[in-house]
């Protein structure tokens, strides 16, 4: 009854393989964009940009390039924290070495930095499927973790084994450092995941994503059909590295500043990325979206609850709190298994029919 | 077949070709060719080497010992993606689609060996990648319409049922407009209707476009109405190749079928 496309008439096939056929979602998408790029700079403030939305769109990002491995191409990946971390390592080196260099060249030149570390890495998938991929990029994290730890090069040697982000300017904005205003450090992510999120939904609806799609589902009668799996794979690979490598960028620079990579860039961040993209959907876009929110929001939320709420301890209240989101997500899995994406789907087929149950 | 085809020369042809795993002879010494714009089906019982002949041609497995020769090429190994862009279809025994994408994203994927804009248009989108992918789905939506599967063009086709399952497979195979088409029991499992719909397809295929179809079919009615010449396998070897008269009149694949008096049954 709210939500129907009947009457609206695609005369093209230019139209009907449009990302938003229907006229109420792109309504209600450009309600959300505009509230999100014209209302909410107004009323953020340092707590809402660090604790929210920042936190949410760097994982965003990261769950986006994920999902293009995982999801699209089925090459199962745990080394997210390891691409991440040379995303923002690249985006160090590159910004102290070169200061003169515009902020925004600097953080794609990481991603491309780590698409071609994430390319090499990659390789083995070639041979090896499945589990025993994911091992093998699990190696690729701890690997990484470790030179970044051990070389002091890429920390500039400093004493703390830490990198500081230097304060950066985009269009004479401050987006980096200390000193650096809420609103521009969070229009400057939001902006990056838009545009790279409607590059991510080019490219899966496209030539490339289909034939990721088809190594997914059936490798051999994709090959057979004329895909060539290392050309896939790889491509796979190189384009979910570069977007995790920006998010790692922006996770570094733009959200915490400064970083050390035992504690930024472990294991512990690979599974919350994987995380995001189960819950928020695999092969869904909207769901690293989703997925996203999910897993930043719930755990805040229930803290908030808990604490300001209830009276609980800080302490008993985070206890509390990882109990609850794993029950949550357990629960969650079991009800609906392809994540919130299809939830959505499943609900705007009810919403197509409401009040007729067929 | 009242109508008039022209059967060319030579397009394919298969020399002394020998395949074992392990100890396990799958083809001996199998030869035969097939001629530019014919029907041509491969038969035998169970295990006679079919499928793998089918598998050889498009270079899944690779023959030990002979040549095959396609459009003048002549080779041994060959890694199946090159196979599908010198212009060999092929379509499986046991469906092989892509379940988790749609009918039109299936049979987009045939044409992926024909779209070259590089992953940055694609990423833009806007401009040379989309024109691209519309002229793509034009010649999608043909194959659509040629197959009568306009109704099922948004369904992931792990939804669909068996015999359009099957359809929608032909229909990536034809997306890319092969030269050759390869048919691994295109009617398995199918009743009566879907088995004369997707003969009328074969038939439809092989007189609108010329395409060359080499198919492997168990039932004999189909295979002798439709096909030209027929090649009969068993336990790997070639007992016979001719018209299906000359075929059905041959002594020794009336012993394979039908077992021989004395001997061992072969069914």
């Amino acid at each position: 009854m709210f939500y129907r496309e009947a009457g609206q008439f695609k005369t093209s096939y230019r139209a009907d393989q449009g990302i938003l056929t229907i006229v109420q979602d792109r309504f209600v998408i450009g309600a959300f964009a505009f509230v999100a790029f014209c209302v909410v700079p107004f009323f953020i403030n340092d707590y809402w940009a660090n604790a929210i939305l920042i936190h949410v769109l760097v994982y965003v990002l990261a769950a986006l390039g994920l999902n293009i491995l995982t999801g699209y191409c089925g090459q199962v990946s745990l080394g997210t924290g390891g691409f991440m971390a040379v995303g923002a390592y690249a985006s160090y080196k590159l910004i102290t070495a070169f200061p003169e260099m515009n902020f925004i060249v600097a953080i794609l030149m990481s991603g491309g930095i780590t698409a071609a570390v994430g390319v090499v890495f990659g390789l083995p998938s070639l041979r090896i499927k499945g589990f025993y991929l994911a091992v093998a990029t699990l190696a690729a994290q701890f690997f990484l973790v470790w030179v970044f730890n051990k070389f002091g090069w890429f920390f500039n040697y400093s004493p703390t084994g830490m990198i500081v982000s230097p304060p950066r300017e985009v269009f004479g904005f401050l987006v980096t450092g200390p000193q650096a205003s809420p609103e521009a450090r969070y229009l400057f992510c939001l902006s990056f995941v838009v545009v790279f999120a409607l590059a991510a939904k080019n490219i899966v609806r496209g030539r490339v994503g289909r034939s990721w799609m088809a190594i997914r589902d059936m490798d051999i009668a994709a090959e057979l059909i004329g895909i060539r799996p290392l050309e896939a794979k790889l491509t796979a690979f190189a384009v979910s590295s570069f977007y995790i490598g920006v998010a790692g960028a922006l996770y570094f620079n733009v959200w915490l500043g400064s970083a050390e990579p035992t504690e930024a860039f472990d294991i512990n961040q690979s599974f919350f990325v994987l995380f995001i993209i189960i819950i928020g959907g695999l092969g869904s876009i909207l769901g690293s979206f989703l997925g996203a929110a999910f897993m930043v929001l719930v755990p805040i939320t229930l803290k908030t609850v808990m604490v300001d709420g209830f009276g609980f301890a800080v302490g008993a209240a985070k206890h509390a709190e990882v109990m609850l989101l794993g029950t949550l997500i357990i629960l969650f899995l079991i009800v609906e298994p392809h994540g919130l994406a299809r939830l959505w789907q499943i609900l705007k087929e009810k919403l197509r029919r409401w009040p007729f149950p067929y | 077949m009242a109508y008039e085809r022209k059967i060319g020369d030579t397009i394919l042809s298969v020399d002394q070709i020998s395949l074992a795993f392990g100890g396990v002879k799958a083809l001996s010494n199998i030869s035969f060719s097939v001629n530019q714009h014919e029907v041509f089906a491969i038969i035998g019982p169970n295990g006679a080497g079919k499928s793998s002949m089918l598998n050889c041609i498009n270079g899944f497995y690779h023959p030990q010992e002979g040549t095959i020769t396609f459009k003048g090429n002549t080779r041994r190994h060959v890694r199946p993606s090159e196979a599908a862009r010198e212009g060999i279809a092929r379509t499986f025994q046991n469906i092989a689609l892509f379940k988790g994408m749609t009918t039109l994203d299936n049979i987009m994927t045939g044409r992926n060996t024909k779209m070259h804009k590089n992953i940055f248009w694609q990423a833009l989108r806007f401009g040379p990648a989309e024109k691209e992918e519309m002229e793509h789905r034009e010649v999608v939506e043909r194959v659509i319409d040629f197959l009568e599967i306009e109704a099922i063009r948004k369904t992931p086709v792990g939804t669909l049922p068996y015999g359009l399952q099957k359809r929608v497979e032909l229909g990536r195979a034809l997306a890319a407009e092969p030269d050759l088409l390869l048919l691994d029991e295109p009617m398995a499992g199918m009743n009566l209707e879907e088995k004369q719909d997707m003969c009328r397809f074969i038939l439809d295929v092989n007189d609108e476009f010329g395409t060359t179809i080499v198919l492997i079919e168990h039932d004999m009615g189909v295979v002798m109405d439709i096909s030209d010449r027929v090649v009969v396998l068993d336990y790997g070897k070639k007992l016979a190749d001719g018209t299906p008269d000359e075929v059905r009149s041959n002594q020794a694949v009336i012993d394979a079928y039908l077992g021989v008096a004395h001997d061992d049954a072969e069914e």
